[in-house]
């Protein structure tokens, strides 16, 4: 099943900052989404996940198949490794999570608290998270960030593991992951007209 | 669900303040009570069904703004509100972490309390009861108001502001009970009409709670 | 066409100002008859002396009080359900002037009660109550200045109006309960009051046409204050909006 927005119209703070966003993903396939800062990226992506609403056009396919990592990790810092991603996996109804911890060289530190990692090695268990969810459709936020190159190599190797099992990752990010086969969607021309915000429209 | 709730009351344990702090808040409020109106004991025993009704309230009201905070901050709360498990139940947990950690010690101190205000005989059964039915509601309502308050700044006096007013009928009953326990009255009447809100916050709240918790995420 | 059009809020503003010198003059016409006649030309109760003219504020503004909240509440309603702006803002326009109403019921009440209970203040019932739904406005007001953005604040301050009615109401029956109180049970609209079938306990003719009068004056005045406020909010919103589209331009 594609995960597909068509003619999206999304908002910041009820101002229109994306118009016309039309996509297509289909399982197995990654979408890079690229553009300056402040185009518009996370609030696509937030759009996409359902937790904030469009303004115009449609995402279908998403819903309960959406796995969403945002700039933090949700991580309790008073949690060891193990307990946090545990945690997210009961939530989402799966459980084992040595797979994840594997994926992402977590295993030395599966009883160590949160609050004691480096800001990389917590950003790889907020990514760990994603594995435990089970859910088909990653939209990830700027997943990099603070991750070393070899860090970056393993989250392109779990990225490329969940495309091959018939998964698909939404992305937005500025480095380029060694993930050739990622399609690249720039969403600089899809700026929206300058405008007053959408709940102020009645009031001019 | 269960995971949640489970790692709430972890949370609550590792970090210490969890259950001890409302607690000692309350124990204090006690302690300082006599030291305001004079340590005559008869006084104390007339008044101690209400002063501790109060006292476990303004505890409770005290780590309210926890509830959602923390979550909220290091970004839980958007990762929950994509999980498959509905806000009104994600609410629910909370309001029942939030009493498990806070309410339950309260009901389970307040008869020891009660002993430092003089509190009469049968009041001691009837100070358990009321309190053990009406924290619930006061947990139940006071998550509404954290969910209220939960993006803002210098949220916490708001809050008070917002659950206060709310609270008056759980306590008029819930106090009425002890009261009455205490001077050996029939409590039948405010005894059902504390369970009505209890039980009644407690099937209905949580669809407002959940509703604007997801307008203040979006 | 619909009632729905004034929701519009340019089609609001232009009515509310056709509207409003019209309510103000009625609003002030009752309000000078009703409470001269009322100070001036009634007898004096044969028990209660000259304090019970004070019955002329009191009683009104304790009803508006209440009509104020309902009045809330349903712009809440109306708000959810359809999301018009114009509605949000009538409820925000109208909480500080219930406020401002129930403070009135409450000194009022306590000038009354001060020669009649023998306190300013006695924990009764009805003052009670009042005393515990203006807290409600507070919440309410405070809700909406410490939310930035306009719709989230009306979506919040809106479900709040609601789950404090269900409150309100059951902090009524609580109150009830827990003090059966000083205060005289309501005696404008028991039927012998209007029919004339007077028996002391009602408030007889006399004291009922100028207290009438009073009462649809300060139904006008909240009306055309709200009307007023309203107008304020929406044009303080439209210069707002405008600001923010110059900005971007």
């Amino acid at each position: 099943m594609d995960l597909t927005a068509s003619n999206l119209m999304v908002a910041r703070g009820g101002v229109p900052v994306l118009e016309g966003v039309s996509f297509a993903l289909a399982p197995g396939r990654a979408l890079v989404l690229r553009g300056p800062n402040g185009a518009g990226k996370t609030t696509l992506l937030r759009t996409v996940a359902g937790l904030q609403p469009a303004l115009q056009g449609e995402v279908t396919g998403a819903g309960e198949r959406i796995a969403y990592a945002g700039h933090v990790d949700g991580l309790k810092t008073m949690l060891s490794v193990g307990e946090n991603l545990d945690f997210w996996a009961r939530v989402f109804g799966n459980s084992g999570i040595d797979a994840a911890l594997v994926a992402f060289n977590l295993v030395a530190l599966q009883d160590r608290m949160a609050g004691t990692l480096s800001a990389g090695q917590k950003r790889r268990l907020g990514l760990a998270r994603l594995m435990v969810t089970g859910r088909s459709v990653w939209v990830l936020d700027e997943p990099t960030v603070s991750l070393d190159t070899d860090s970056v190599a393993l989250f392109a190797g779990a990225v490329r593991a969940h495309l091959g099992q018939g998964g698909s990752a939404l992305m937005a990010t500025h480095i380029d992951l060694g993930i050739p086969e990622a399609d690249v969607f720039d969403v600089a021309p899809y700026r929206a007209k300058p405008r007053a915000a959408v709940q102020d429209e009645a009031f001019l | 669900m269960i995971a949640l709730l489970t790692r709430d009351l972890r949370l609550a344990v590792r970090a210490g303040g969890g259950f001890g702090l409302g607690l000692a808040f309350f124990l204090i409020v006690t302690v300082l009570v006599p030291f305001a109106v004079g340590p005559q004991t008869g006084l104390l025993t007339q008044i101690a069904p209400g002063v501790l009704w109060i006292g476990a309230l303004l505890a409770c009201l005290l780590s309210l703004d926890r509830i959602f905070a923390l979550d909220w901050e290091d970004g839980s709360l958007d990762l929950l509100a994509t999980a498959p498990l509905p806000m009104e139940g994600i609410v629910s947990v909370k309001a029942l972490a939030h009493w498990i950690t806070t309410g339950l010690p309260l009901v389970l101190a307040a008869p020891l309390l009660g002993v430092l205000l003089n509190l009469a005989g049968p009041g001691y059964l009837w100070l358990f009861v009321s309190l053990a039915l009406g924290t619930p509601a006061l947990s139940v309502i006071g998550t509404f108001g954290a969910a209220l308050t939960v993006g803002l700044k210098r949220g916490g006096l708001l809050m008070s502001l917002l659950v206060l007013p709310l609270y008056v009928p759980t306590l008029i009953f819930g106090a009425e009970v002890a009261r009455r326990g205490a001077e050996g009255l029939a409590v039948q009447t405010p005894l059902l009409m504390l369970a009505g809100i209890s039980f009644g916050v407690t099937a209905l709240l949580p669809f407002a709670s959940a509703a604007v918790l997801r307008i203040n995420l979006r | 066409m619909s009632i729905w059009e004034y929701a519009n809020p340019v089609k609001f503003i232009r009515t509310a100002d056709v509207l409003l010198p019209w309510v103000t003059l009625a609003a002030v016409i009752c309000l000078v008859t009703g409470l001269i006649w009322g100070f001036f030309f009634t007898p004096e109760d044969y028990r209660q002396g000259s304090t019970v003219k004070i019955i002329y504020l009191h009683v009104p503004a304790a009803m508006m009080a209440i009509n104020a909240w309902m009045m809330m509440l349903i712009a809440s309603l109306i708000w959810i359900v359809r999301r018009h702006h114009v509605s949000a803002l009538a409820a925000r326009a109208a909480a500080p002037i219930g406020a401002v109403m129930t403070v009135i019921g409450l000194v009022t009440g306590a000038i009354w009660g001060q020669p009649m209970w023998g306190t300013w203040w006695a924990w009764d019932p009805r003052l009670t109550v009042f005393l515990i739904l203006f807290l409600f406005y507070l919440g309410y007001m405070a809700l909406w200045e410490a939310i930035e953005d306009d719709d989230t604040a009306a979506d919040l301050t809106s479900i709040l109006c609601l789950v404090g009615s269900v409150f309100a109401v059951l902090s009524r029956y609580a109150v009830q309960f827990w003090n059966q109180g000083l205060h005289q049970g309501s005696s404008v609209l028991r039927a012998g009051a209007v029919t004339g079938a007077d028996t002391g306990e009602k408030v007889s003719n006399v004291y009922f046409m100028p207290l009438m009068i009073s009462g649809i004056g300060f139904v006008l005045l909240f009306v055309a204050l709200v009307l007023l406020r309203t107008q304020t909010e929406i044009r303080a919103r439209r210069s707002r909006a405008l600001l923010a589209r110059e900005r971007m331009a």
